[in-house]
């Protein structure tokens, strides 16, 4: 029998306590009578105390690196996920610079099963735009969104599509199957041998500059080609006050584009760098203050449409280095939440229903990731997230879920802890703690204790 | 002092403290036997990423005449080039027991990190990283300005002084420069007053808070009188070429910023000119500069040992945290006076890259 489960006095989005009953793989019913409608018996109704917890739809990310195929000393599509359910989430797409590249419907179809099999949360793999990465020629973007992985994000993340003209024949082309372009914004010519924010602190520590106008420049020419040829454009990881202004503007024209930040764009700046770790070394580079106000302002009065992670986990070797050669990224999945909370809601600029809007309906929309993102009401599957905002706990990398330890947040303390995470309405998270199947020995070495 | 890996680590006390031990270790290299016992039995290694051949007889000659086994270790390029890591060759030099590590590298912050990784007690000097600093040039370019500009018939290197007054023009491609980033750090806390003399495309975005004032035209800052001229090279080699490089042509660069006869005839009597080597002839200076008499470039090179055997002296035998690092003996005896409170001024740096 299916094990049902019993959320007592639980917060759906921050509101009122009720109880929310979650049975056959939906949310079965709500309120104070929740708890009858069970056809379990009582012994096999797991019923969790969830007193001042608050419940959101499961969380959606639509920018992760899982690394598998071909960096799976990094991260697998097994272990990014079960740190995605950790951090809260139920759905995460993959990015495309894999080895072999996400460039064909064989290989999205490959990460997709692996997803599947891993069971930890749905996964969502991103076509690459262009054969390879390469910025030459589109990938068989019609066969990708055919395929068994359904793709409709398609991004080169990691490079930006700089040429023009492929921009906008992608950007025209994914309008048959509704998909979106996921641009990475970075004029590469201005950013040559770029290692982090061109300002006052590059300046003085002589890393080479990567400026602002570079990742502007590029989303103010997506927004136009967007609205010339009538396109969805997404913009990832926005890191400027300036493209802020960019977004806001093509918004105000009616320009169908939204953008997303990542926890670590909202929390960290560009000072991080002067003691040379490479741990804040990452793509787009941390920003000024000015900038981690601007886009928390802009999360704030929706400008900005959803937070993703970016999560780019790396081996210590890519790391453990002097600045100039170690690899972009820093992971994320396990601190998303706690992030937001931080800066969002804690604050008072956000309430936890604008989280829900940030981090799980928004990317669920842009993605058309269907049955995520989903209001929490009866009959709708049970992809939910169980939040404490109370708990307080510091960042251990060694001791997350993801395979890498580059966490930019080790050592800080950060409100707020997933309890649990449901994938139709099976615990994938209970008390904080992964579930692993006992049967499988993979999961046996990395078992998290509590 | 535990380290030098920038001229920020130093406040005023402690960068007087170094020059006037230099100007100690200069008046023994006049000597008909130069060499000094003071750090033997001590190892210093010269880890050397990049190539130079100037700073790493420098520091090659420094250590050998304080009596110090000296070993270079040329391994350009390695990291990046997925050989041997920054890590693994900081642990075998850890495993050999290297006293003072000279690092030269071409990413910035790599003594940085070397120093603070937890890979090596050694001492960490910094002999050039990237687009970052490069102190001892700092170091013996204060010591040949203070030599030339404070010193008396009586103080002929100008002991105890600062540069306090002094106006130095800094001249030519401070956006690639560590000479250039350590010499603003090193003169202003010296009281000098710094003005940095570029082209626009030279110059770092954000190099607004610098204690240093811009411009870009050479003949405006010359007609000002500047105590001394620094021209600093152009570094070709680290240029990117993207639009066509950072200016139209090397002509129009000479004509706008080199120092030639003409612009040398404008300084006042008393300047002097530096240049950090090796020069580019005919580019940023000419010939009637470079070898003019109120030009010390010769000087700074004979002054960069006195200053780098100041900087192994004090970091090697200048504090006691070390067990068995206590001097040897035989120590030239106008040092061993010095010692003591030199550990006392030195050990109030200041944290700025932390």
């Amino acid at each position: 029998m299916t094990a049902q489960y019993l959320l007592k006095d639980v917060r759906p989005l921050g509101g009122e306590p009720t109880d929310v009953l979650v049975a056959g793989g939906l949310v079965a019913a709500i309120g104070p009578d929740a708890g009858d409608a069970s056809e379990n018996a009582p012994d096999d109704l797991e019923v969790i105390d969830a007193t001042g917890m608050v419940l959101l739809p499961g969380l959606v990310d639509l920018h992760t690196h899982l690394r598998e195929p071909g960096r799976e000393d990094a991260e697998t599509i097994a272990s990014g996920t079960r740190a995605g359910a950790a951090g809260g989430f139920t759905a995460v797409h993959a990015m495309a610079n894999t080895t072999p590249t996400q460039d064909t419907a064989g290989v999205v179809e490959q990460v997709w099963r692996l997803g599947a099999q891993a069971g930890w949360t749905d996964v969502h793999p991103v076509g690459a735009v262009s054969v390879g990465l390469a910025g030459e020629h589109l990938a068989e973007l019609g066969a990708m969104a055919d395929s068994a992985a359904r793709v409709r994000v398609f991004s080169d993340d990691g490079k930006c599509v700089h040429d023009p003209v492929l921009m906008r024949r992608a950007l025209e082309y994914v309008k048959a199957f509704d998909g979106v372009i996921a641009q990475h914004a970075q004029e590469p010519r201005l950013t040559q041998g770029a290692q982090m924010h061109e300002g006052v602190v590059s300046a003085e520590i002589g890393l080479a500059g990567w400026p602002a106008v570079a990742e502007e420049a590029i989303i103010a020419r997506d927004v136009l080609l967007a609205e010339h040829v009538g396109s969805r454009l997404h913009v990832c990881h926005l890191s400027t006050a300036g493209s802020v202004e960019i977004i806001r503007w093509a918004k105000s024209r009616g320009i169908a584009v939204t953008a997303e930040v990542t926890p670590h764009h909202l929390v960290l700046t560009d000072e991080e760098a002067r003691g040379y770790d490479p741990v804040f070394k990452v793509n787009p580079p941390l920003r000024t203050q000015a900038d981690v106000d601007a886009v928390r302002e802009g999360l704030a009065d929706g400008t900005i449409d959803i937070v993703a992670t970016d999560h780019a986990p790396h081996t210590r070797e890519d790391k453990d280095c002097e600045w100039a050669a170690a690899a972009f990224g820093m992971t994320g999945l396990e601190t998303a939440l706690s992030v937001v909370q931080q800066t969002m809601v804690d604050t008072g600029r956000m309430t936890w229903a604008d989280v829900a809007r940030v981090l799980s309906t928004n990317p669920a929309r842009i993605g058309r990731v269907e049955g995520h993102g989903r209001p929490i009401a009866v009959g709708e599957p049970a992809n939910l997230v169980l939040v404490d905002p109370d708990q307080r706990r510091v960042v251990e990398p060694a001791r997350q879920a993801t395979a890498s330890t580059n966490s930019p947040l080790r050592g800080r303390e950060l409100p707020g802890a997933v309890v649990a995470t449901f994938l139709r309405g099976r615990a994938t998270v209970l008390d904080g703690v992964p579930q692993d199947d006992p049967a499988d020995p993979r999961y046996a070495a990395g078992r998290v204790t509590p | 002092m535990r380290h030098l890996l920038s001229t920020t680590d130093l406040d005023r006390a402690a960068a007087i403290r170094v020059l006037d031990t230099a100007a100690q270790m200069a008046a023994t290299q006049g000597r008909q036997i130069k060499k000094l016992p003071t750090l033997r039995g001590r190892t210093v290694v010269n880890l050397f990423f990049e190539d130079s051949t100037r700073t790493r007889i420098s520091f090659e000659t420094a250590a050998k005449r304080l009596s110090a086994d000296v070993i270079n270790f040329s391994a350009k390029g390695s990291s990046v080039s997925k050989g041997e890591s920054l890590k693994d060759t900081a642990l075998t030099l850890q495993a050999m027991g290297a006293d003072a590590i000279v690092i030269r590298h071409q990413a910035s912050g790599a003594p940085h990190t070397l120093a603070h990784a937890g890979w090596t007690e050694a001492a960490v000097v910094n002999a050039g990283d990237g687009m970052h600093q490069h102190p001892t040039q700092a170091l013996l370019d204060a010591f040949t300005i203070r030599r030339h500009l404070t010193g008396t018939a009586t103080n002929p290197d100008g002991v105890g002084h600062d540069l306090a007054g002094l106006h130095v023009a800094v001249v030519g491609d401070v956006l690639h420069s560590r000479v250039a980033r350590s010499n603003v750090d090193l003169l202003h806390t010296l009281g000098a007053e710094v003005t940095l003399v570029a082209p626009p495309t030279l110059l770092p975005v954000g190099v607004g808070p610098w204690p240093a004032a811009v411009s870009y035209r050479l003949d405006d800052v010359l007609a000002q009188g500047p105590d001394a001229v620094m021209m600093l090279r152009v570094q070709r080699e680290r240029m990117s070429t993207a639009g066509g490089g950072f200016f139209p042509s090397p002509l129009e660069y000479t004509r706008l910023y080199g120092l030639d006869a003409r612009r040398l005839a404008t300084l006042p009597d008393h300047s002097i000119v530096l240049h950090p080597g090796p020069m580019n002839r005919g580019l940023e200076i000419s010939a009637d500069a470079a070898d003019s008499p109120r030009a010390v470039i010769v000087e700074q090179v004979a002054n960069g040992v006195a200053v780098r055997m100041a900087v192994l002296y004090l970091l090697l035998s200048g504090d006691g945290d070390t067990p068995g690092a206590a001097p040897a003996t035989g120590a030239v005896p106008a040092l061993t006076s010095t010692s003591t409170p030199a550990t006392a001024a030195t050990t109030t740096t200041a944290g700025a890259t932390a």
